[in-house]
């Protein structure tokens, strides 16, 4: 298993380089630049004196070297856009705050999906189906932009419960969490229905059924491990969903977290902090795929010594 | 006292296309130690018979439609979900055909074999582990405790099927329900099982329902046999009378249509036409459309299961009035 980490650990150094050369280029290939398309044209030497200070007047090959080099001690560059701090500053200040409504998101997305599914999949064709189901295909369609004023009108302004937007109090967080997670619970409800739909039709169930074991330990103990699976498999990408796709939500509730400040750099062509968001991310997601991949073998001996 | 008492058993399974009969009027007991064969091919409702009894058919859409199937006085079609499950799993086991499948692929064997033991007999953890090293020992698998710590995965076929059948005793159940328990296996580990199970079975005195659609495999192990046809019961016999003088047109298809029952080289013998679909109501003999001795009235008259001579029972009424050589 230790051999097995330690192999994927060292496949992410070819991984990263790529990603790092391909972001560098395909940014730079996009039309404009920084410190252009603002209110007012920049003066041409004081946007040569800008060029100069971000090193953007070397040889694209020199940028790139030079960015590699920074980048090896773990400098990701001052922000183009919002000088008044570095990208790894930025990233320090925001990246929690999207960590943190994700792995609430997460919980909301795993909690209401598991139940749903695993309902859903005890007595199939019934109303106990058909109901948390109809749920998941509402919840799969109607996308974050919708569901989130949606809340906030029925939560906010009519009951009044909730606040509108922000980030400060427990209670802030209530409304962004539950509308980013309801999509993937919705993912994870057909998932996991799906999988446990799957394994109850089982042989080893009907040996576990005839060994005289009750209802819920056949479920428990012998259903739910591989059922579990198809949303396992499901995590890493939801995870990484998450994360990345929690701007809209952001900019929804006023969240300060990476996903605003990621989509602004697109638009601002703020090429380092977008190199710095893109590869937080791109981290985050690779670390997501390997966790998955080691609790799949943790669940699944057959992959294990496969 | 028989074991267990069956008595006009109906299993029947409500489905879009109808309703289908697949157990239909079938009754049979079995004596304690003995070992009652059941043989039928596919869909002959051998199976679900057996299931019916284990209350592992899943309703819907299958449902038991009538009888009674007395087991030490209890009536399993009818007792609490509750008393049903402390039955099975403790004194009726089951092994099934495929131990591929049979055994959960996520779970070590050592934990398989001993959750009997701890749901029934309430045992401790270091008792039940020790009862598995037994079992294990008893099938036949070399270095148990070891091997306790496996995963299916990491057996042979034959090997699962002797996990399986450990598993199966550990409870020292009176009856072991064995539905086709060596098909899935190679011809050289089939013997071997077999041979495992009538051991064990002499060891400990349970009593077997061996199913199964190979007549080989009856002459070898079976003490009694049923032959089943479209969900009835055609023929019941001891081994040894079936065989020397099988009582039914359809039991002597059967035994015509084994390869052995051939010289080398010539066609075997099929029997023609298909078995009746079950969703129609049968009048007279189900065997009659594809018997080679029917006569106009098995089509039209009441068939019931009769002796007609000792030890001996038929469904055929041509042979009830001893109108067959």
């Amino acid at each position: 298993m230790t051999k097995f980490i330690l192999r994927r650990l060292l496949s992410f150094i070819p991984v990263f380089f790529i990603i790092v050369t391909m972001l560098f280029f395909l940014i730079r290939i996009a039309p404009g630049g920084p410190f252009q398309g603002g209110e007012r044209a920049v003066p041409p030497e004081v946007l040569e004196k800008l060029r100069e200070t971000y090193n953007l007047n070397a040889p694209l090959y020199r940028q790139y070297v030079d960015y590699l080099v920074d980048l090896a001690q773990g400098d990701l560059g001052p922000s183009m856009y919002q000088p008044s701090r570095t990208v790894t500053e930025w990233v320090q200040l925001r990246f929690p705050v999207s960590l943190e409504l994700g792995f609430y998101a997460l919980l909301v997305a795993m909690t209401l999906g598991f139940l749903a599914g695993i309902t859903a999949a005890l007595r199939p064709n019934t109303i106990t189906d058909y109901v948390p189901m109809s749920f998941a295909m509402v919840g799969i369609c109607i996308p974050n932009f919708v569901l989130g004023p949606v809340l906030v009108l029925i939560f906010a302004l009519k009951l009044g419960w909730l606040p509108v937007a922000g980030w400060a109090d427990p209670l802030d967080k209530v409304l962004p969490s539950l509308t980013l997670g309801t999509a993937y619970a919705a993912y994870v409800a057909r998932l996991a229905r799906g999988g446990m739909f799957e394994v109850l039709a089982q042989d080893f169930i009907r040996t576990a059924r005839a060994k005289g074991l009750s209802e819920t330990r056949v479920i428990l103990r012998h259903a739910l491990r591989g059922g579990v699976q198809p949303v396992i498999a499901f995590l890493g990408p939801a995870a990484a969903g998450l994360l990345t796709g929690s701007f809209v939500v952001e900019q929804i509730f006023q969240v300060p977290g990476l996903g605003k400040q990621f989509v602004d750099a697109a638009f601002n062509r703020d090429y380092t902090m977008l190199m710095g968001a893109v590869l937080v991310y791109a981290v985050l997601i690779l670390c997501f795929n390997l966790v998955v991949d080691v609790i799949q073998a943790w669940l699944d001996p057959r992959v294990r010594y496969g | 006292m028989p074991l267990l008492k069956v008595d006009d058993l109906r299993t029947y399974f409500h489905t879009r296309e109808g309703v289908v009969r697949a157990v239909d009027g079938v009754s049979f007991q079995v004596e304690p130690g003995e070992t009652l064969g059941i043989v039928g091919e596919s869909g002959s409702g051998k199976s679900v018979t057996n299931l019916t009894l284990m209350g592992l058919v899943p309703m819907p859409p299958g449902r038991v439609e009538s009888g009674t199937a007395r087991f030490n006085g209890v009536d399993l079609l009818r007792c609490s979900r509750a008393e049903h499950r402390a039955i099975r799993g403790k004194r009726i086991s089951m092994i099934f055909q495929d131990p591929m499948t049979a055994l959960n692929p996520y779970m070590r064997v050592g934990r398989q074999i001993v959750e009997p033991l701890l749901i029934h007999e309430r045992c401790s953890g270091k008792e039940a582990r020790e009862r598995a090293v037994r079992a294990l020992e008893t099938v036949g698998i070399q270095d148990a405790p070891r091997r306790l710590l496996d995963y299916p995965h990491q057996f042979s076929g034959g090997m699962r099927q002797r996990v399986m059948i450990a598993m199966a005793l550990i409870t020292r159940p009176q009856l072991l329900i064995a539905d086709e328990p060596t098909t899935a296996l190679d011809v050289t580990v089939q013997a071997q099982i077999l041979e495992l199970i009538k051991q064990i079975q002499s060891e400990m005195g349970m009593a077997v329902i061996l199913v199964t659609h190979d007549l080989g495999v009856i002459a070898e192990v079976c003490d009694r046999v049923l032959v089943m046809y479209a969900g009835r019961i055609v023929e019941a016999a001891t081994t040894r009378k079936l065989f020397q003088r099988p009582g039914h047109p359809y039991t002597r298809a059967l035994m015509a249509s084994l390869p052995a029952a051939r010289k080398k080289g010539e066609a075997l013998y099929s029997i023609k036409g298909m078995p009746p679909d079950l969703t129609q109501p049968i009048n007279g003999c189900p065997f009659a459309p594809r018997c080679e001795v029917a006569v106009p009235r098995c089509q039209s008259a009441a068939i019931a299961l009769r002796e007609f001579r000792e030890g001996h029972e038929t469904a055929c009424i041509r042979e009830q009035e001893g109108e067959l050589p």
